[in-house]
């Protein structure tokens, strides 16, 4: 056994921190919250130059042919700056989507365009509050026309092609739609996240292909699953993030005569948050080598992964304001975008009830599958 | 990274696994029996895994180990552990603190009279430190040791020392020059507990069960050859020790802790369907499901570090803190999810298993490092952060 990162990640994780955290600096993240701004579209095209965007993309489309894990050290540089791009809607969900289950046409049309970060894709699946499984799924292809309406959607203002989850005749389908199309209409929504912008999509028989070259079932399994894993690295890093600002900040502050990090209320806050970072970090590790290695193992893995780092994140950026102090709550301070950052990533996927029930289902040897669901 | 073995480690894991399904079996730990009979199981088996050569993986062969890697004695480790074997404290002490600092401060001659009859089981040791006033704050012993000739003299008490009432031999740090600061002027020794002066009491704990004990020392004669170390080194030996142990606590290697509450959930009537219909109760278990896996895979990542030779320091101390605490919230979810009836267990039932667990996790967020000392190794190592203040630095301490 060797479970850790290779020199390679290694490096790759620190030119990408290098990057991120020097283009997506507090000031830049404030003046594109106070331009309204949708995204980062000049560091969109600096970290599609480095080939971020095609990590885990096959190289006959565009991509680098590269691991799970190599994109999770990615994604954890992406959570640690906080960054306002389209990486989570366009490459883990969309292409990922299409990878999975497009047809090679599909794929040949789609993949490089994602990959060079030319087009922007986003997966469309809830609706509303009523979630977007069974009877909720109210969305339909018939033919090759699509209706329904999508909310939110994250991104779905850049975003060029959309993956939509769909209903054909009585079972959930995947529909590939072009979104510069007259039966597309997007409204901007208020998003809790300033630096994530979401839309409410409505489809009038909008023209759509199915992606269908495997069961739509087992590939939302999958899909959900190693999206899953990559917003744990995602989380592990906003609350790495969140600790370490945090740290710096008690090392400063004297307070009583003395610095506020030497206060065991503080010390003992931080090391719980340090354990739990260490522990999500540890799952999101298993959960991208499972994806690639044991797929078997994936569904426990993922929902481990996520569930430890929905906590370590929740709690990192509540405490990150709370040490912080008056200051923590001011817009000028830069605690409130991982505060805000971490509800999305918590939501988006859905919360922890529905991945605790995946986990318990997906037990080895879980002999209580059938009865309790 | 590779989570799987490698082709050497699953060619270990697969003889490994063969001899101990050939003979770990018959050692298992029957339902009821009393200490003793556990204490020569346990020491049984201890000869069992020596003779088979699992004994001291990370030894030296020419001392009855097996000079193998870390990597091997963690495969082992895994393997031993789907069996229910005797291997508490008594064991436990002597392979991962006796033999450690003997090891690593001994003599040669000290190394050979020691690791031979520990790895076969025929010598079982335990941990002298703890006293009244000197818990976390381990420094502080009082107990007092003073040279006479080729010998010293101890007096003094020890708390908290488990199993000394089955042991042959003791790890025991004391005072030997009290005009130094605290860590300065302490020694330590290894003593046989039949010395005449040594005296064991049983302590009843709050499980019922009494293996802990006060451990009084009037003029015990301990000789000059079971000093470990150089006079006034005791302090870089009880870390040796506590280094050691905490590498080794933390979940068990399957997981089979939550996974199996899990299955006591479905067991569990309520309402005409189980427990685990119940959202809350699937969500608290998954929770502690994903934390122990989590627990699992970061105890990967510490091995790794080890095998390379690296430090892990305070991350030890996390896993520690996790799985503690952990264990206690998980036991006492498991009682709650019977509702009233989580109260009554018949003996030997699975519920008596689970109020046991809920008994002893009290224990462990206690022994071997206290949760508020762990937090402060941890903010002090892992983060960076100011350590405490010390009122009692640089004080002799027979001026504190
Ligand atoms: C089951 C069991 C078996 C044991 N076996 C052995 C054994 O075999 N040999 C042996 O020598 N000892 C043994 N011990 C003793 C164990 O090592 C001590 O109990 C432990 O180190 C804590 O010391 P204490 O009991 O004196 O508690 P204290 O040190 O008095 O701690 C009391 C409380 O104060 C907290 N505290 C202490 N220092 C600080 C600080 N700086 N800041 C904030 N909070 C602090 C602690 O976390 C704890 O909550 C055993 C204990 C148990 C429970």
């Amino acid at each position: 056994m060797n479970f850790d990162l290779s020199d390679e990640q290694k490096m790759l994780a620190e030119q990408a921190r290098g990057l991120l955290g020097e283009r997506s600096s507090s000031d830049r993240l404030r003046e594109l919250i106070d331009a309204r701004a949708e995204w980062d579209e000049s560091l969109w095209r600096e970290i599609a130059d480095m080939g971020f965007l095609g990590v885990t993309l096959p190289e006959e489309f565009g991509g680098l042919g590269m691991t799970e894990l190599d994109l999770g050290v990615i994604s954890e540089e992406l959570g640690r700056a906080n960054t306002a791009l389209p990486f989570f809607s366009s490459i883990i969900l969309a292409a990922d989507a299409i990878n999975l289950a497009g047809s090679d046409a599909q794929k040949a049309h789609w993949l490089p365009k994602l990959a060079s970060g030319e087009a922007i894709g986003t997966f469309a699946y809830a609706e509303g509050a009523a979630g977007w499984t069974g009877e909720a799924l109210k969305t339909r292809v018939d033919g090759a026309a699509l209706s329904g309406q999508k909310t939110p959607v994250a991104d779905g203002g850049i975003a060029t092609v959309a993956v939509v989850l769909a209903r054909v005749a009585d079972k959930p389908a995947l529909a590939l739609v072009d979104l510069a199309q007259s039966g597309v209409t997007r409204s901007r929504l208020n998003s809790f996240d300033q630096l994530r912008a979401h839309y409410a999509i409505q489809f009038d028989a909008a023209a759509a292909e199915l992606l269908e070259s495997a069961p739509t079932e087992r590939v939302l399994d999958q899909l959900f699953d190693r999206a899953a894993v990559q917003a744990a690295f995602e989380a592990v890093g906003g609350a790495d993030a969140c600790l370490l600002m945090a740290r710096d900040y008690a090392m400063d502050r004297q307070i009583f005569g003395r610095p506020l990090s030497s206060y065991q209320a503080i010390k003992h806050k931080l090391a719980n948050i340090a354990v739990a970072v260490e522990l999500a970090r540890s799952n999101a590790y298993f959960g991208a080598w499972a994806a690639l290695n044991d797929p078997d193992a994936l569904p426990v893995a993922a929902a481990s992964a996520r569930l430890t780092a929905i906590d370590a994140f929740e709690n990192a950026a509540r405490e990150n304001i709370q040490v912080h102090g008056g200051i923590g709550y001011t817009f000028e301070a830069n605690c409130h975008f991982y505060y805000r950052r971490e509800r999305t990533l918590a939501l988006s996927l859905g919360g922890r009830e529905p991945w605790a029930d995946r986990l318990i289902q997906h037990l080895p040897g879980s002999q209580f599958k059938a009865e309790t669901v | 990274m590779d989570f799987n073995d490698t082709p050497e480690e699953a060619a270990f894991r697969k003889e490994a696994r063969e001899w101990l399904a050939a003979h770990a079996p018959a050692f298992e730990k029957p339902e009821g029996i009393s200490e003793a009979e556990e204490v020569a199981l346990g020491k049984a088996w201890q000869k069992r895994l020596s003779e088979g050569g699992y004994a001291g993986i990370l030894l030296p062969k020419k001392y009855g180990g097996r000079g193998a890697t870390i990597a091997e004695a963690t495969v082992f480790g895994e393997e031993e552990n789907n069996y229910h074997l005797a291997k508490e404290a008594y064991i436990g002490i002597g392979l991962g603190m006796a033999l450690p600092v003997i090891f690593k401060h001994g003599t040669p001659e000290q190394i050979e009279k020691f690791a031979g009859p520990t790895l076969r089981g025929e010598m079982t040791w335990c941990q002298l430190f703890s006293e009244p006033s000197a818990g976390s704050d381990l420094a502080a012993v009082r107990t007092r040791a003073i040279k006479d000739g080729s010998d010293y003299i101890v007096n003094g008490q020890k708390v908290w020392s488990s199993w000394a009432h089955h042991s042959d031999w003791g790890i025991l740090i004391v005072r030997t020059d009290p005009t130094l600061p605290k860590h300065k002027g302490l020694t330590f020794f290894v003593v046989d507990m039949k010395t005449p002066g040594i005296d064991v009491r049983p302590i009843r704990q709050i499980s019922g069960a009494s293996d802990f004990n006060e451990t009084f020392l009037t003029d015990v004669r301990i000789p000059e050859s079971c000093r470990i170390g150089a006079e006034g080194e005791g302090w870089a030996c009880a870390m040796t020790v506590l280094m050691g142990e905490r590498l080794n606590q933390g979940s068990e290697g399957k997981g089979g802790g939550i996974g199996a509450l899990i299955r006591y959930a479905a067991d569990t009537p309520r309402n005409g369907g189980s427990a685990l219909d119940s959202a809350a109760i699937r969500t608290a278990l998954a929770s502690a499901y994903a934390e122990e896996q989590a627990e699992r895979y970061f105890q990967a990542r510490l091995r790794t570090m080890v095998s390379r030779g690296e430090n892990p320091g305070a991350l030890a101390s996390m896993v520690k803190l996790a799985y503690t605490n952990r264990y206690q919230k998980a036991s006492g979810l498991a009682l709650e999810m019977r509702g009233p009836a989580g109260l009554i267990a018949e003996e030997g039932s699975e519920t008596a298993h689970i109020q046991d667990d809920y008994i002893w996790s009290t224990a462990l967020r206690v022994a071997g490092g206290a949760d508020e000392v762990l937090r402060n190794q941890i903010a002090e190592r892992v983060l960076g952060m100011p350590g405490e203040m010390r009122a009692d630095k640089n004080v002799p301490f027979d001026q504190l």
